[in-house]
């Protein structure tokens, strides 16, 4: 066995237990934590299969955004998370059983037909072989060949990208915004309208009296 | 033994596969829903990233990377609901969510 086939085996048994984990574990904060573990071990595969950028996507936007708003979100909630997971057992057979066939169906497709051959590669793409894009040593790297192509014949995929994300965001604090009542806060119109005659008074004070009375 | 495409797609089967089962056992539970529905996205991220790489086409890395903004945006928005949903209601048990049937 090659490093490469141990690193693949220790990366896709982790992703899976900790997706089972994910799915069966009694606390949501843990839950989340095995999501963290679980997005770690498939960037781990995606390195081995040469996706450098989208494997340090994958840790930046999943690991460091994603996965701690959901941590956020379930440690702001005040719920009952014991009660939530009743009925657990209840749909187990039909979930696990629905889950079963599912795998055996798609492992089923990949045995049936799974690796198509170089001439059918040729076929699809008369100009290269296999691999020659993205694992030719002597060509690009992956993220400078992903950037070439996205960059240019992908350039509105890319922005409608950007577009989602603003809209995304924009919905997110729509929804989540609420305007409170009875709270002190600035008010920038007011404070530049103000005058010096408003605030200012010059008053003569005669010596020995002061101000007072 | 060599790892191939298959491999990377048999995975990839059982990720989306404990996804599903996920959202079946977890009925109650809005937030472990939510995480199934990110874990179904990741295999179908690691079913794209497998194509691109065995088949040398480099525009299935560009697709997983639309998929992962989609996740991205669908995760926030789906917990900043909740988050409403949460402040109006007091709990998140989907299965009383019939506001609209009554």
């Amino acid at each position: 066995m090659t490093i490469g086939t141990i690193a693949f085996l220790v990366f896709a048994a982790a992703a899976i237990v900790s997706a089972l984990m994910v799915v069966a574990s009694r606390n949501p904060v843990h839950s989340v934590l095995f999501l963290i573990s679980t997005f770690i071990s498939a960037s781990g595969l995606f390195v081995l299969m040469g996706a450098e950028y989208l494997a340090m996507l994958l840790i930046v936007v999943y690991v460091g955004a994603v996965a701690v708003l959901f941590l956020f979100v379930v440690m702001m909630l005040d719920i009952d998370f014991v009660e939530l997971k009743q009925g657990f057992l209840q749909y187990l057979p039909i979930g696990g059983a629905l889950a079963a066939v599912v795998v055996v169906e798609l492992i089923l497709v990949v045995a049936a037909r799974s690796v198509p051959t170089d001439a059918e590669i040729a076929r699809a793409h008369p100009f290269m072989k296999a691999g020659e894009t993205v694992s030719d040593p002597a060509g690009p790297n992956n993220v400078e060949a992903l950037g070439l192509i996205l960059y240019t014949d992908y350039v509105h995929l890319f922005q409608i990208a950007g577009i989602i994300l603003l809209v995304a965001m924009i919905g997110a604090i729509v929804l989540t915004f609420r305007a409170r009542e009875g709270i002190r806060k600035q008010d920038p119109a007011f404070q530049v309208a103000r005058k010096r005659a408003d605030a200012v008074a010059l008053v003569k004070v005669k010596s020995g009296e002061g101000i007072g009375g | 033994m060599e790892i191939g495409l298959g491999a990377y797609l048999t995975v990839a089967a059982i990720l989306f596969a404990i996804g599903m089962a996920g959202i079946f056992v977890n009925r109650k539970n809005v937030i472990v829903i939510l995480m199934s529905i990110e874990l179904m996205l990741l295999a179908v991220n690691i079913n794209l990233v497998a194509f691109s790489q065995f088949l040398g086409d480099l525009v299935g890395q560009v697709f997983a990377f639309m998929v992962l903004t989609v996740a991205a945006a669908e995760a926030a928005i789906g917990l900043a609901i909740l988050v409403a949903y949460f402040r109006n209601r007091g709990d998140i048990a989907v299965e009383d969510a019939n506001l609209m049937k009554n």
